[in-house]
């Protein structure tokens, strides 16, 4: 039915640009007519801008509205004795009970208030439907009439229409700014709600996390499980195993491919790395667990001891070689944004290359090195499918990266996958652990970028 | 003391001095296919101040890169013909560029202090070369290089301040003395002052007079009259050809090619 | 120190010395070493790159053939309903026409083995083809059904008929006692020549030798072998019926009970085997009898196994048997979403990039944008796959799985790579067109629509593409969305229906215990890969053909 209505409100739009180029047209004919301001083409467009945006907006803005405001309705028309005493979780149930009932899902036999409900719901919705393409639709025809009865052959309908164009685009550049303040928001609100539930402190600082336990109703409040200091430490223990693996080797890919290789050999080589850039993280994963982690295993075995099929370094060791081409790319500018003068200076005091590379570039070139490091630690820290493919589920609190441990990501991704229910402390700790992420990646981001920026500064 | 053989038709000029610190024969230089230096002869004697002079785009600064191989850090450029420091041939194969480096001292149109402090930037050349034993040696020969440099004084209580911060003057005279701590016995400055104003010029300039007793110079200069006030010797260089050679005086005074004397009176340049 | 300054002779060292040469030896080898560590670091990372790949092709290739049984099937058209084709029993049609290749077998629970050979879901094979081909109907069909996975990894030789019965550390201890010199063959049975005491504190009183703990004499005696063995792994290298072995002879000669005796004990079948084969296999245990390799090579024999082209990986939607499952699903699912997301992201980013590029003041505001634009772009993708489920699914109530869900999140990631890339694009546009434009009395949008944007089309076109190949390749954020549905059809496919996508799919085949989705994974993986290659080099095309040197 939606998708009827945009089709009706995209026709009458281009009914108002024919309108809108018809008037314009016919302006020549007119008695006295000297010149006509705009093309008239910018009298239809204007035409159709004000036929076809309005509306659309109306449409969108109703379609977020329509469900909570029924759900109201709903609510205040249930019997009060009913609904009285029932907390929010059990009052969705309900609810959720009654739009189940109300789309021809019966399960079992619903109560006689379950089925008025739905019958009250059904009714609400097709009244609100039928409201809402009846609005739209004359708003948009009536702004059609209103926008073609100001045309004129002085109309500037170029300047509107620019100022139309303007404005949208205005409005598209608030979206970058609505995402992030949508993040904030909706992870924020989620947040406060789980901390209605469990301390901060014990979030923050405890030492035992078993979310799945907290489904039983009476350990929901019961000690220790939502203490996220193991999730933590297995968070940066694979991150630093990544970081072990792809710093040397990125970094020292770079330094040979700025200073030592032939143009033939960087012409193969970097768009190899950039393969390895472009390879989605979830063929990572399956890597690591096809590949990488019997591997280790087997040489475990081989040197007689025992290295878990989900252990930390496997998942560390995977994430590392995604993580090299990035270091290596990033190493790469900082090198070249060193001034050809400092090499010269170097080479002309005698330096070998690998003096020049060690003792000039290298240190000149640090901040935006560790500007990139500091990104690639950030995107370590923010991986998923890597470390829900090939880490573990268990939070142990250990350093050892033989065992496995699992990480932030891990368990958003294990507390939501599949069904949700946005009353459960299980489901708001993701949300919790995605704000604590949400911050340190950005504080991470910021700081590097500001480094990164600095330092480019200081050599242009 | 010399004598020179002017031809205004060739620019295989023979130029000879007595006992010449550097000799160079038929020295050739291309980047990739495009030459840019073409048959250069010329002796440049010791202890004094030689002068390449030119337009812009002349070979002049090319030509001084020969003499200590900055030429090698271009991937496409190649260099033939042949060029001695005290009889050696310095493009021999078995020779090594690092010493020869560490010998022919450069110090660059702008200056370029390593981004450390004064103290590490002197003492870089004379780290890597090994040239000290111990710290105190190190502390020794650092201060002399300053003190060579004129920029002792000025420096002496923030020897461990970063080398970046100071000023453009003191910058290149910092670079000066870079190039003397690895104790080399000539000095290539590629238009040291270009970057500098008239006082700090001053400055450099004085100093290069003062080294040129201990030190065999080669400038670089795009400023005629820096090259009568500083150099003994003065070259001529013209789209790739070194046309003219002699006494700095005997150049700005009594030019014999017709192009020396377009550009030392202002015809073209 | 400046007492020192009086004007030294130049050059006071001595590059000819014995120690100033090692030196630049010492020096030029520390340059070789870092350039050795360069080419070791990439030789390390073209070896991964490489691995990768291999290993992804190595365990994928299988996958795009299907090992398939010719059936014979007549379509009983009194069996068939013509109107309603569907409800036929087609299952016991394939499985009786199966069946018949092995008249002999007769027992029901071997022919429901034997039935196994097939997939389960070559009844649904025969029953779309014969809803397309109604008037097939009456006829005798020949037709080719996927065999069950065990036995299209055999085929494939993926997996043996028999694998190693003893796992390396157990083959350790058959080396330790080898090693000895105590193992022989007599009388065609592997026996292990042991030292044994024969304690009477085993032997009950009332019992007397018959009724003695034999295999606890046995570990006793046997345990010396293996002194440092912590666990009783030992005990399977002998044969269960050592103790009787034992017991048989002490019965015959109570007089050894209390003394230290020699015998020879009888190796357990595996051991017997290694000591007399030289090696110890066992069935695999995928398969229930060697009765399933007799009919399998048999059909082989006949003619009738082949393996085609597997056209079913992109044809078929999900399922649980991995003979069956396709990717149709997974792709019309991304195919939408990145639809969803090229709509919204593209206009968006164009519009966005222009304004903070050619017409927004410098102001605070604009600096918030260009700073929310530089961090959402490294924001996780978990994150923004939570933004999807607490705004999207929760607060406005859109449809879980949806791949118009799917699609808005992934354009919110998308958008900051096509606005840098718009950016970079305008800007490479010399102001000189802009001032011609302008010259002739264009007005600034003007000049934007009709000069400008055009011109950096290319460059914005491959922006666009790169950031939607980055968009088919998440994974994360769909998954919190729930668009990771099992879809066993695609009928029901829609903008608003459950739906998987490609990342997905690959994501919960990975996660699948059966065999036979290692290889669809993978094929899964290269399936995907290619579609990057194809986006990738399209967009090196566009940049190549249309790139200006202005």
């Amino acid at each position: 039915m939606l998708s009827y209505l945009l089709l009706a409100l995209l026709a009458v739009t281009f009914a108002a640009y024919f309108a809108g180029v018809t008037k314009a047209r016919s302006f020549a004919a007119a008695p006295g007519y000297s010149s006509q301001h705009s093309l008239s083409g910018y009298h239809g467009a204007f035409v159709a801008a004000w036929a076809g945006i309005p509306s659309f907006l109306l449409v969108l803005l109703w379609l977020l509205f329509q469900g909570p405001v029924i759900d109201s309705l709903l609510v205040s028309s249930l019997p009060p004795d009913r609904v009285k005493g029932l907390d929010i979780g059990q009052l969705n149930l309900l609810l959720s009970e009654i739009k189940s009932v109300a789309r021809g899902n019966i399960f079992g036999e619903p109560d006689a208030v379950v089925l008025a409900g739905a019958e009250r719901y059904n009714s609400w919705s097709t009244i609100a439907l039928w409201a809402m393409i009846a609005s739209a639709l004359s708003l948009s025809v009536a702004a059609l009439f209103i926008a073609r009865s100001k045309l004129a052959p002085r109309f500037r309908a170029r300047n509107q229409v620019e100022r139309i164009t303007s404005a949208l685009m205005i409005v598209c550049s608030l979206i970058a700014i609505l995402t992030t303040i949508g993040i904030v928001a909706s992870l924020l609100y989620e947040t406060l709600r789980f901390f209605s539930m469990v301390s901060p402190a014990q979030f923050l600082f405890g030492l035992n996390w078993e979310p799945q336990i907290a489904m039983r109703e009476d350990q929901v409040t019961s000690g220790g499980a939502f203490g996220a200091i193991p999730v933590y430490v297995g968070t940066l223990l694979i991150a630093f195993i990544a970081m072990l693996v792809a710093t040397p080797i990125g970094l020292f890919s770079a330094v040979y491919l700025t200073e030592y290789a032939s143009s033939g050999m960087r012409a193969v080589v970097k768009p190899l790395l950039e393969i390895l850039a472009g390879i989605p993280t979830v063929v990572y994963g399956f890597f690591a667990v096809l590949t990488v982690a019997p591997a280790m295993r087997e040489f475990g075995e081989f040197l007689g001891f025992a290295i878990a099929p989900n252990s930390a370094l496997a998942a560390g060791a995977v994430m590392g070689i995604m993580l090299i081409p990035f270091i290596s790319s990033l190493s790469d500018d900082a090198l070249a944004a060193v001034p050809q003068s400092l090499r010269d200076g170097s080479y002309g005091l005698g330096a070998t290359k690998g003096e020049t590379i060690t003792k000039v570039l290298l240190p000149a070139a640090l901040p935006g090195i560790m500007g990139g490091i500091l990104l690639a630690v950030s995107r370590a820290i923010g991986e998923t499918m890597i470390v829900v493919m090939a880490a573990g589920i268990i939070a142990a609190l250990t350093l050892n990266p033989f065992e496995p441990v699992t990480t932030v990501t891990v368990q958003i991704v294990t507390l939501l996958i599949g069904d949700t229910e946005f009353d459960n402390p299980k489901t708001l700790a993701a949300f919790a652990l995605g704000l604590v992420l949400f911050l340190v990646t950005l504080c991470l981001n910021v700081i590097a970028l500001s480094i990164v920026r600095k330092y480019r500064e200081q050599y242009d | 003391m010399d004598q020179q053989v002017v031809s205004p038709e060739t620019a295989t000029i023979r130029s000879a001095v007595e006992n010449p610190k550097i000799t160079s024969k038929e020295v050739c230089v291309f980047y990739g296919a495009k030459q840019a230096l073409f048959d250069v002869n010329l002796d440049i004697p010791r202890f004094a101040v030689t002068s390449l002079i030119g337009p812009s785009g002349c070979g002049k600064s090319t030509y001084l890169r020969c003499f200590n191989r900055m030429n090698d850090t271009i991937q496409i450029a190649r260099v033939t013909g042949e060029i001695k420091i005290d009889d050696q041939d310095i493009y021999d194969p078995d020779l090594d560029v690092v010493e020869l480096r560490a010998r022919v001292g450069m110090v660059f149109q702008k200056p370029n202090p390593f981004p450390k402090s004064i103290f590490e930037n002197v003492a870089y050349g004379p780290r890597i070369h090994g040239l000290v034993k111990d710290k105190t040696d190190l502390e020794e020969l650092v201060a002399t290089s300053l003190e060579r440099a004129g920029l002792w004084g000025e420096v002496k209580d923030r020897i461990h301040e970063p080398g970046t911060g100071l000023s453009g003057g003191q910058q290149q005279r910092l670079c000066i003395a870079r190039a003397i701590a690895t104790k080399p016995d000539i000095i290539l400055m590629d238009e040291p002052c270009s970057a500098l104003d008239p006082i700090a010029t001053a400055k450099v300039e004085e100093l290069m007079m003062e080294l040129c007793e201990n030190y065999t110079i080669v400038i670089v200069t795009h400023s005629m009259a820096q090259a009568q006030r500083v150099s003994q010797k003065t070259a001529f260089f013209h789209i790739g050809y070194m046309v003219e050679y002699g006494d700095t005086k005997q150049i700005f005074e009594d030019p014999q090619d017709k192009r020396t004397q377009d550009y030392i009176f202002g015809r073209f340049g | 120190m400046t007492d020192n300054s009086e004007p030294q002779p130049a050059a006071t060292h001595d590059w000819t010395s014995g120690a100033a040469r090692r030196r630049v030896r010492r020096r030029y080898a520390a340059d070789r070493r870092l350039q050795f560590y360069g080419i070791a670091a990439i030789g390390t990372a073209m070896a991964l790159l490489g691995i990768l790949f291999s290993s992804l092709i190595y365990a994928g290739y299988a996958a795009f053939t299907t090992t398939k049984v010719e059936l014979g099937v007549f379509l009983d058209p009194e069996k068939i309903d013509k109107d309603n084709i569907r409800s036929a029993n087609f299952r016991k049609m394939v499985r009786d026409s199966f069946l018949s290749y092995f008249p002999e077998v007769q027992n029901r629970t071997e022919k429901r083995n034997l039935s196994k050979i097939m997939s389960s879901g070559a009844d649904y094979i025969v029953r779309d083809y014969v809803v397309r081909n109604p008037d097939k109907i009456g006829e005798r069909i020949k037709i080719s059904v996927p065999v069950s996975d065990p036995f299209d990894q055999l085929y494939k030789r993926i997996i043996p008929r028999e694998i190693e019965a003893l796992s390396s550390d157990r083959i350790l201890l058959y080396q330790q006692l080898e090693h000895r010199g105590v193992l022989s063959v007599q009388d065609g049975v592997g026996v292990a020549k042991t030292t044994l005491f024969v304690d009477p504190a085993q032997v009950p009183k009332d019992g007397g030798v018959e009724a003695a703990d034999y295999q606890r004499i046995i570990d006793e005696g046997f345990r010396s072998f293996f002194l440092s063995e912590p666990s009783l792994s030992y005990r399977e290298i002998l044969s269960p019926k050592a103790a009787e072995a034992l017991k048989k002879k002490v019965v015959a000669d109570p007089q050894l009970v209390g003394k230290t005796i020699e015998v020879d004990l009888p190796l357990s079948a595996n051991y017997d085997n290694l000591l007399q084969k030289g090696e110890a296999k066992i069935r695999n245990p995928r398969f229930r009898s060697d009765k399933e390799f007799a009919w399998f090579d048999s059909l082989i024999q006949r003619g009738l196994i082949s393996t085609p082209f597997t056209w079913e990986l992109f044809f078929n939607a999900d399922s649980r048997f991995p003979e069956l499952a396709g990717l149709a699903g997974a792709l019309s699912g991304s195919f939408l979403a990145l639809l969803v997301c090229f709509l919204l992201s593209f206009p968006i980013g164009i519009a966005t990039a222009t304004y903070l590029e050619e017409f927004a003041p410098k102001n605070r505001i604009t600096d918030l944008i260009e700073v929310n634009i530089n961090n959402l772009a490294a924001v996780p993708s978990v994150v923004f796959g939570l933004l999807g489920l607490a705004l999207f699914l929760n607060t406005f109530g859109m449809p879980r799985s949806a791949p118009l869900v799917g699609g808005m999140v992934l354009a919110l990631m998308t958008l900051p790579t096509i606005i840098v890339a718009t950016r970079a694009a305008l800007k490479s546009v010399p102001p000189s067109i802009r001032e011609a434009a302008l010259g002739v009395g264009a007005s600034k949008h003007q000049v934007m629509l009709h000069h400008v944007l055009p011109l950096a089309m290319p460059g914005i076109l491959t922006g666009t593409i790169i950031g939607l190949a980055q968009a088919l390749g998440e994974t994360a954020p769909l998954l919190l969305i729930g668009m990771n549905a099992f879809i066993p059809s695609v009928e029901n496919i829609g903008l608003t229906q459950p739906a998987t996508a490609l990342p997905t799919q690959i994501f919960s085949w990975a996660d699948s215990p059966e065999r036979g989705f290692v290889s669809r994974t993978s094929a899964a993986i290269i399936v995907l890969l290619g579609f990057l290659v194809l986006m990738n080099l399209l967009a090196v095309y566009l940049r190549r053909r249309f790139e200006k040197k202005w």
